[in-house]
C-alpha cells in the first residue's frame, strides 16, 4: 500500500483543503456525493411506485369484481376538473425543471421564481381538488360505509362504495403528496432567494424536482383509471 | 501485494490505536446521536438482541404451553387458550419483524459492510441513524400493542379475523408498518454505499460476497416492503372503515389480503436468509484457508435468488382458492428457487474441500448451517409439490421447515457472524472453549425441537392448535425439552460473549486470517475506519499470496 495509494489517495478525512462547506467527510469528492444522493432518491422513487402499485392492483381486482358499477361511478366525477388539474401538474413538471435549470447556472433569483410558480401550480390542483371532493360530499358519494348516494343502477351493491373508497385513498394519498412537494418547495425557494445554490451545489433542487416529477407522474395515471374508463 | 502473513503478522505488527470508535467520545449522548455506522450497528445488536431474547421467552413460553394435552405444570392448568394465541403471535410477531429481519442486515452488516469496502461510512449516516430510531417507535408500539390489549391474530394477520377481532391489531399493524421503513432505510443505504463507496480500485465482483448477500437483501427490502405497508393500512381502514376490500360480507375478498400480505412476506424470508448466506460465504473460505470456489455462481445467486423470491408467493396460497392455473405455475416456479441455493451449497462445500479446515465457533455454526439449511431447503421442495402440500400445508411439517430455514439458517448465521466479527467490533477474545460448547447445545438443542416436529407434522399434527390428541403427547414433549436444550446454549453463549468484553484477552487485528478490507482496520477499528484509505490490492478470499498461519 504504498505507491498506488499515494495517487488515489485524496485527503482522507476530508476536513482539510478547499472544500466545498457541504461536502460530507465520508465522500471523496462532491460529484460523487451528489450522485450517491440521486441514487439514494431513485431507490426511494421506486418504493413510492410501489405503495401505489398496491393500490393499482387492489383497484383492478375490484374494478374486475364490479365492471358495471365502476363505469356508472366513474360518470359522477367531473371530467373537465381532472383534465385542468392533469395540465396544471404538467406545467408544474416544467416549472420545476427550470427551477432545477436556474439553480445550475447560477440564477438564483429566477430558480426561486420558478419554484413559487411550482408551489402556485400545486396549489391550484389542490384547491380543484377541494373543490370537487365537496361537490362528492355533497351528492353524498362518500367512502365506505358512509355511502349515502340515492338512485343508483344497482341499489345495495358494494361496488359504488368500494369505487369511491379506492377514489378517495389514491387520490388522498397523492394529494397528501402534493402538499408535501408544495412544503418542500418553498423550503427551496427561501433557501434560492438567499443564494445557497449554485453550479457547485444545486442537489436538493435537483432530488426535489425528481420527487416532483414521480407526484405527476401518479396523477398521470389516477386521472385516466378514474375519470376516463369505459 | 508482498502481504504474506504469518502468524506474527496477524496478531498485529502495529500498535493497537489508542483511541477508536469506542473511546472516541464519551457519554450516552455521544451514542443516542451518533452518524457512525459502527456506533449505530452496535446499538441495533443490542435492541435487535433484546427483541431475541423477548421473542424467545415467548417461544419457550408456547412450548411450555404444549407440553402436555391437560397444559399442566405441577398438576394445575397455567394457560389458557387465549394466553396460547397470544404467546404465538407476539413469538411470531417479534421475532419476525423485530428480530430477523433487521438482525443481520442492520447490526452487523451495518458495522462491516461500509469497512468491506474501504469506505468511511455508509451513504446517508443520519438516515441510518433514523432507522435506528424508527425501529425503536416500532418496538415500543408492538409492545405497546401486547400490553394494552394483546394480539391474538398470528404474526401473518389474516383477514376477516384480524378486520373483526377486538385487541390491539391497529396498534401492532402500525407498529409494523414504521418497522418496515426503518427497513427500507437500511437496504436503500446498503445499495447507494455499494454503488457510489468502493474503495479505489474495487469493480463489482471484486466485493466480498458478503455484501453481494447484503446488496440482493437491499433489493428486496426496497422492492417488497412498500407493498407490506400499504397492505397494512389497507387492513387499518378496513377495520375502521370497512371499505368491503379484504372482508367478504361487505363485498371484499380476503384471498387479495393474502396475496397482498405474501407478495411481501415471501420476499421478506429472503431479506432474512440471504443475510445469513452472506455470511456463510465469509465464514466458510477464512476457516478452510482457501479461495473461495465458484465466486461468480455465489454472486449471481444472490441477486437471482432475490429476483425470484418475487414470483412464487402464490404458493402460499395453494390450499386458499387459487386457480389450478395459477397453483401450477407457482410450483413450477418455486422449484427453481431450489437451483441458486444449490449452487451456494455446492460451492461452500466445495470450496471446503482439500481446504485447510480448522474448527473454531464461527465455523461450527457455518457447518451447522449448512446441516440444518440442507434439511430446511430440501423440505421447502415438498411444499411446492402440488399434491404433498394439501397433505402438509398448516401442519407442525411447516413450522418445522420454517425454523429449519430461520433458525437453524438466519440465526445460526447470525451467530457465526457474531463471534466472527466479535473480536473486530469489541477488540476482545471471547471463550472459545465455551464457544465450542455452546454451539454444540445450540445445535442438539434445535434439531431436538425442530426435527420432532416433522415427525409430528408428517402424521398431522395442525400447527398453531392448542389442544391435541394423547398420541402426541410424547412427542410434544421431546420438543419442549429440546427447546430448554436450546434455550440453555443460548443463554450461556450470552454470558460468555458479555464476560469477554471483561475478561477476555485482547484482540488482534485479524485473528482469524481473513483476506477482505475490514481485517485491515484495527481491533476496535478508529472512527474513520482505517488509519488511511484502503486501497484495493487483491482479490477477496486470495489465498494464494498467503501463508496464513492459525492463532
Amino acid at each position: 500500500m504504498s505507491t498506488t495509494t499515494e495517487v488515489l489517495h485524496q485527503d482522507p478525512h476530508g476536513h482539510g483543503g478547499e472544500h466545498d462547506p457541504h461536502q460530507q467527510h465520508h465522500f471523496t469528492t462532491m460529484e460523487q456525493q451528489f450522485d450517491t444522493s440521486k441514487i439514494g432518491m431513485w431507490l426511494f422513487l421506486a418504493t413510492e411506485v410501489l405503495t401505489f402499485g398496491g393500490l393499482f392492483a387492489g383497484f383492478g381486482l375490484m374494478q374486475s369484481k364490479y365492471p358495471m358499477e365502476f363505469i356508472e361511478a366513474h360518470e359522477k366525477l367531473k371530467r373537465w376538473a381532472g383534465a385542468t388539474n392533469t395540465v396544471v401538474l404538467l406545467v408544474s413538471s416544467f416549472t420545476a425543471v427550470m427551477a432545477v435549470l436556474m439553480a445550475r447556472t447560477n440564477q438564483a433569483k429566477k430558480c426561486a421564481m420558478y419554484l413559487w410558480l411550482t408551489v402556485g401550480c400545486a396549489g391550484i390542483f389542490m384547491c380543484i381538488k377541494a373543490y370537487e371532493y365537496t361537490h362528492d360530499f355533497e351528492e353524498g358519494l362518500y367512502p365506505a360505509k358512509y355511502y349515502s348516494h340515492v338512485g343508483d343502477l344497482i341499489p345495495g351493491s358494494h361496488g359504488y362504495a368500494t369505487f369511491f373508497s379506492f377514489y378517495f385513498m389514491m387520490t388522498g394519498l397523492h394529494g397528501l403528496h402534493v402538499l408535501i412537494g408544495m412544503g418542500l418547495m418553498s423550503w427551496l425557494a427561501i433557501r434560492a432567494s438567499r443564494g445557497e445554490f449554485s453550479d457547485k451545489y444545486y442537489t436538493p433542487v435537483d432530488l426535489i424536482a425528481l420527487f416532483w416529477h414521480l407526484v405527476d407522474l401518479i396523477w398521470i395515471y389516477l386521472f385516466p383509471l378514474y375519470y376516463l374508463i369505459t | 501485494m508482498e502481504h504474506t502473513l504469518t502468524s506474527g503478522s496477524v496478531l498485529g505488527d502495529r500498535p493497537r490505536p489508542v483511541k477508536n470508535y469506542l473511546n472516541e467520545t464519551t457519554g450516552i449522548k455521544s451514542w443516542l446521536t451518533t452518524v457512525d455506522h459502527k456506533r449505530i450497528g452496535i446499538m441495533y445488536l443490542c435492541a435487535v438482541c433484546t427483541a431475541f431474547l423477548l421473542g424467545g421467552i415467548f417461544a419457550l413460553l408456547v412450548r411450555l404451553s404444549l407440553l402436555n394435552p391437560q397444559h399442566t405444570l405441577f398438576g394445575k392448568q397455567w394457560v389458557t387458550a387465549e394466553m396460547y394465541n397470544r404467546f404465538f403471535t407476539l413469538h411470531g410477531a417479534i421475532m419476525v419483524f423485530l428480530f430477523i429481519i433487521p438482525a443481520i442486515p442492520a447490526s452487523l452488516a451495518n458495522f462491516v459492510l461500509p469497512m468491506m469496502l474501504g469506505a468511511k461510512d455508509v451513504a446517508f449516516p443520519r438516515i441510518n441513524l433514523m432507522s435506528f430510531y424508527l425501529w425503536c417507535i416500532g418496538a415500543v408500539m408492538a409492545i405497546g400493542s401486547m400490553v394494552i390489549g394483546a394480539v391474538d391474530t398470528g404474526w401473518t394477520f389474516y383477514t376477516p379475523y384480524s378486520t373483526t377481532t377486538d385487541g390491539a391489531v391497529g396498534l401492532m399493524t402500525m407498529a409494523v408498518f414504521i418497522l418496515g421503513f426503518s427497513s427500507i432505510f437500511t437496504g436503500l443505504n446498503f445499495i447507494a454505499t455499494v454503488h457510489k463507496l468502493r474503495a479505489p480500485g474495487m469493480g463489482w465482483f471484486d466485493m466480498p460476497l458478503f455484501v453481494w448477500g447484503i446488496y440482493a437483501t437491499g433489493v428486496i427490502q426496497i422492492l417488497a416492503t412498500p407493498v407490506l405497508a400499504i397492505t397494512l393500512v389497507l387492513l387499518l381502514i378496513e377495520r375502521v372503515f370497512q371499505i368491503g376490500i379484504f372482508d367478504s360480507r361487505i363485498g371484499g375478498d380476503p384471498v387479495l389480503f393474502q396475496h397482498f400480505f405474501w407478495f411481501y412476506s415471501h420476499p421478506a424470508v429472503y431479506i432474512m436468509i440471504l443475510p445469513g448466506m452472506a455470511i456463510i460465504s465469509e465464514i466458510i473460505p477464512t476457516f478452510s484457508r482457501k479461495t473461495i470456489f465458484g465466486y461468480r455462481a455465489i454472486a449471481y445467486s444472490s441477486v437471482s435468488l432475490a429476483l425470484l423470491s418475487f414470483i412464487v408467493w402464490g404458493h402460499h396460497l395453494f390450499v386458499a382458492g387459487e386457480s389450478d392455473l395459477a397453483n401450477v405455475v407457482f410450483s413450477a416456479l418455486t422449484f427453481l428457487v431450489a437451483i441458486p441455493s444449490g449452487v451456494k451449497m455446492f460451492n461452500w462445500l466445495t470450496t471446503m474441500y482439500k481446504g485447510n479446515i480448522s474448527f473454531e465457533t464461527p465455523m461450527l455454526y457455518a457447518m451447522s448451517f449448512l446441516f440444518l439449511f440442507a434439511i430446511g431447503g430440501l423440505t421447502g421442495i415438498f411444499f411446492s409439490t402440488l399434491a404433498v402440500d394439501i397433505h402438509l400445508t398448516d401442519t407442525y411439517f411447516v413450522v418445522a421447515h420454517f425454523h429449519y430455514v430461520m433458525m437453524g439458517g438466519t440465526v445460526i448465521a447470525f451467530l457465526g457472524g457474531l463471534h466472527y466479527w466479535w473480536p473486530k467490533m469489541t477488540g476482545r477474545m471471547y471463550s472459545e472453549k465455551w464457544g465450542r460448547i455452546a454451539t454444540a447445545l445450540v445445535f442438539i438443542g434445535f434439531n431436538m425441537t425442530f426435527g420432532s416436529q416433522f415427525i409430528m407434522g408428517g402424521q398431522g399434527m395442525p400447527r398453531r392448535y392448542f389442544n391435541y390428541l394423547d398420541q402426541f403427547q410424547p412427542i410434544h414433549a421431546f420438543s419442549t425439552y429440546g427447546s430448554w436444550v436450546l434455550g440453555s446454549g443460548l443463554f450461556m453463549t450470552a454470558i460468555y460473549l458479555l464476560a469477554s468484553l471483561k475478561t477476555g484477552p485482547l484482540a488482534p487485528d485479524n485473528p482469524w486470517g481473513g483476506t477482505t478490507m475490514e481485517w485491515e482496520s484495527s481491533s476496535p477499528p478508529v472512527v474513520h475506519n482505517f488509519e488511511e484509505q484502503p486501497v484495493f490490492e487483491h482479490e477477496p478470499y486470495d489465498y494464494r499470496h498467503r501463508t496464513v498461519t492459525h492463532v
